[in-house]
């Protein structure tokens, strides 16, 4: 079946399986790896992606539903060749190290209001599993780049 | 325009936070296939039979046993023993063991297939826990001094056991390979994640019976190890092969959770007993300990984590007599493997509860009974090494008492049970006693018109291998970092720099850059400023195009070891470290957690602060995941919660305030003073939580996880 999304700000139209996950069509059909697996079940968040404006497991989305859709994937986070607050906050803080929950930290964070609290910070990335960093270098560059009072 | 020390931004971190990064999933190759491995399902017993279905269409599927191998190749993984097939032959010894191997293009008719395949056993009695094990696979013993003596000297004997589970190291990207055959139908290029691409490349020789020219490995960017990718990838490197030799075509192999989590190696689960003779004043005088590590099926690496373990047995703390008895057992179960730390957190979460154990009996403080036994400058370990410098045991401690101390936070009256825990630890940096010699390292830096490029098969696996080496070589060559780049770990391209394993990248490989730059700079003759040295090199290329300086691993003078007593130098420094954790203890739930946990370590020398404090962070919470939440239940032999469902890792919810200090003690041998990071910090943590659960709740655990059912048990027994 053919869907038509908006994906980082392009119309695009795929052809899809009924049952494809919006993670395989991204990776897949619309060539950006950007997103990663790391389970196939609801559980790491390495495949977040933004749906109309909200985290989602990718993984857990049937492209079948997204028709008309706006998808944001990291990709699509920054104009091309420029990195957003978050990216540039996640490098030079030391956010990210072998980098494959990187993605869907950074656009799970992208979702955070302005000026979270740690709390804040904690509550909404709780969905997205990082292995590496005990999450502190985590904390520090979203509260770096959306301006948390220290 | 010193750049060690200071937080540069991480060579490859633009691509990751961009989502450029290519990790093994992340690639294609034309005419791609994709493979599956047809795995055991019973834990030990004969083969009698593989059947297909015959009423299945099996066009377009490569399929491959054991017989696939070719001529002149052998079914062995190369490791310390030759015990473990690639492919099962007649019988197999454990769960989920490899028996054939299946291709096809499309990934959906592939997973149909393998409901079509049936094995028929003869089970047999299978060992499926370290409690019933009998079969010793490796044993070795440390003595110092004389036992017997030491125990009369004692006012006070105290005994203890203590375990340890099994613990996955769930890198978020699970194991996966691409092996592409080459046209000339005799050679192959594996291209993974993975920690040690010459150990790939030794395995891939023997498994198919090639030279070095005809087996090239890359590694691609990887999405975390922690061991889990040290020696796993040889195997899954093998299989990807195999198929990709019989199909004639590239083969993607990329594990999902659950077969990366029930297939593959975990954390040696641990069983380790102490008998100490302690004098009344608090004095260790006799340490008679046993270490058992659940090896699994195979052999593996486990000689080599039981050597760390058991050097690591005692502790920080110096006792003129001691004995420490190693052995591995076997049991059929999936092998277990390398995990960050390689069996010393095991062994110190033992003593470290023990130690706590002693000061209760004797009425003494813990830390006080720490002070009074952690070694100092020219105490003598059980092995016979003299420590002399870089020894910080007593300093870590003081720091670390001062800074949880300064943060001490108002009780509050929620009926929650708080405590408060130490423990105190070192581990050696690099391979234990002679390996290092063995291995024989070479790393190197070859000239480009622009740059200088690093020639290393040490790999970034996120713990910042790139940065740090690049750092290294900027500051020896006095240029800029942004001049310095990296070749990437390509056995066709790079000197074998030895496993990325033991944090020993930084100490040990750091060093061999180093050299290998003081190599280059004296063909370069004396410069004063970077461009100048830019000028130089232009000349010297201009003579000698592709000029390279290749150097190799030299023993420090004063190390010795005798591989045959155990005795010598274990290792040529170590990392000194101390953690206070605060947990609280819900009466109602039994849950415990860790609210705040201090990590003091030294190091040597932070090359990057920031990634060395990454290190820390990360490896404290991996230590506080086996400590309270992660539990391999096993059931028949197999992992029965091979799921992100049901096996937990630390969310940002369970994250305890992570306060790390680092402490510089130089290490004259390492590269700007720096001993190696990566390990140390889960060592302590685990033994942390559980004395500090005593202090809370007046009970004592002895085994992690310290799973809320445990809690409830051990409460209601009072
Ligand atoms: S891959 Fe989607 S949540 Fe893990
Ligand atoms: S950086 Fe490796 S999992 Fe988060």
């Amino acid at each position: 079946m053919k869907i038509t999304l908006t994906l980082n700000r392009k119309r695009r139209t795929v052809d899809v399986s009924p049952l494809e996950r919006l993670l395989d069509t991204l990776r897949g059909a619309l060539g950006l790896t950007g997103t990663k697996e790391g389970c196939g079940e609801g559980e790491c968040g390495a495949c977040t992606v933004l749906l109309d404006g909200k985290p989602v497991n990718s993984c857990l989305v049937p492209t079948a539903q997204c028709s008309g859709a706006a998808i944001t994937t990291i990709e699509g986070l920054a104009p091309r060749g420029k990195l957003h607050k978050l990216q540039r906050a996640f490098l030079e803080c030391g956010g990210a190290q072998c980098g494959i929950c990187t993605p869907g930290m950074i656009l799970a964070a992208s979702a955070l209001p302005d000026r979270p609290t740690r709390e804040q910070i904690r509550t909404g990335l709780a969905g997205n599993l990082c292995r590496c960093t005990g999450y502190e270098k985590i904390y520090d560059a979203v509260g770096v780049a959306l301006g948390t009072k220290k | 325009m010193k750049c060690v020390g200071k937080n540069v931004l991480r060579a490859e971190g633009e691509d990751k936070v961009t989502g450029r990064a290519k990790y093994i999933d992340d690639l294609s190759f034309p005419g791609m296939i994709y493979g599956h491995t047809v795995r055991s399902s019973v834990a030990r017993g004969r083969i009698l039979s593989v059947a297909r279905d015959p009423a299945f269409d099996w066009g377009g599927f490569t399929l491959v046993d054991h017989r696939a191998i070719p001529p002149g190749g052998r079914n062995i993984v190369a490791m310390i023993v030759e015990d473990q097939p690639f492919l099962a032959v007649d019988e197999v010894r454990h769960r989920e063991e490899p028996i054939l191997l299946i291709a096809h293009a499309d990934p959906e008719r592939l997973a149909e297939a393998v409901a079509h395949i049936e094995v028929h056993y003869a089970p047999e009695p299978a060992v499926l826990d370290l409690e019933h094990a009998t079969t010793v696979l490796k044993e070795l013993t440390i003595s110092k001094g004389d036992l017997e003596q030491g125990f009369a000297q004692a006012d006070r004997v105290v005994e203890g056991s203590y375990f340890t589970g099994a613990q996955e190291q769930l890198y978020i990207e699970p194991n996966g390979v691409i092996a592409v055959p080459g046209v000339d139908g005799k050679s192959i290029t594996v291209y993974g994640s993975m920690q040690c691409p010459y150990y790939v490349q030794r395995a891939l020789r023997l498994l198919l019976g090639l030279d070095e020219t005809q087996v090239r490995v890359v590694q691609t960017t990887t999405g975390g190890g922690f061991g889990g990718k040290e020696e796993y990838p040889s195997i899954l490197a093998g299989h990807a092969a195999l198929l990709a030799c019989a199909a004639g075509r590239p083969v993607k192999m990329v594990y999902d959770r659950l077969e990366d989590l029930v297939a593959t190696t975990k954390r040696h689960p641990a069983r380790i007993r102490h008998r100490t003779g302690v004098q009344r004043d608090g004095t260790l005088v006799a340490m008679e300990i046993e270490v058992d590590l659940d090896g699994g099926a195979y052999v593996t690496l486990s000689p080599v984590v039981l050597s760390r373990a058991s050097i690591h047995a005692t502790g920080p703390y110096r006792a003129p007599h001691v004995r420490v008895r190693g052995r591995v057992l076997q049991t059929n179960t999936p092998p277990t493997g390398a995990f960050r730390g390689f069996g010393a957190p095991q062994s110190q979460f033992g003593i470290e509860l023990h130690m706590d154990r002693i000061a209760e009996e004797l009425g003494i403080d813990p830390v006080a009974l720490r002070q009074k036994n952690l070694y100092a400058s020219g105490d003598v370990t059980a092995t016979g090494q003299r420590l002399d410098g870089s020894v910080s045991a007593h300093e870590v401690l003081e720091r670390a008492l001062q800074r949880h101390v300064k943060k001490k936070r108002p009780k509050k009256k929620d009926g929650l049970l708080r405590g408060t825990g130490v423990a105190t630890f070192f581990h050696g940096s690099g391979f234990t006693g002679g390996g290092e010699v063995k291995l024989a390292s070479r790393a190197g830096i070859e000239l480009t018109p622009r740059n200088v490029r690093l020639l290393v098969g040490s790999t970034e696996i996120g713990q910042g291998t790139r940065t740090m080496h690049a750092q290294i070589v900027a500051d020896t060559l006095a240029i800029p970092y942004e001049w310095v780049e990296t070749a990437d770990p390509d056995t066709a391209r790079v000197p074998d720099s030895g496993p990325t394993v033991a944090s020993r990248t930084c100490m040990v490989v750091g060093r061999i850059l180093q050299r290998a730059a003081l190599d280059l700079q004296q063909a370069l003759g004396p410069y004063r400023t970077p461009d100048e040295f830019r000028r130089r090199s232009r000349k010297l290329l201009a003579k000698r195009p592709a000029l390279q300086f290749i150097a190799q691993y030299d023993r420090p003078g004063d190390i010795r070891w005798d591989d045959a007593t155990y005795q010598g130098d274990a290792y040529g420094a170590y990392a000194w470290g101390c953690n206070i954790a605060d947990v609280e203890v819900d009466p109602i739930t039994y849950q415990a957690r860790c609210t705040r946990l201090t990590a003091v370590i030294d190091i040597g020398k932070a090359i990057h602060p920031l990634l060395a404090c990454g290190q820390i962070e990360g490896g404290s919470l991996q230590a506080v995941g086996w400590a309270l939440y992660e539990e391999v239940v096993m059931r028949d032999g197999r992992m029965a919660n091979g799921q992100l469902t049901n096996y937990i890792i630390p969310t940002t919810l369970d994250t305890p305030e992570i306060l790390v200090e680092l402490v510089e003690n130089p290490y004259p041998h390492g590269p700007f003073g720096a001993k190696g990071v990566g390990e140390c910090p889960v060592d302590g943590p685990a033994a942390a939580i559980l004395n500090a659960i005593r202090q809370a709740t007046g009970v004592r655990l002895n085994a992690i996880p310290a799973t809320p059912e445990k809690i409830m048990q051990a409460m209601d027994a009072r």
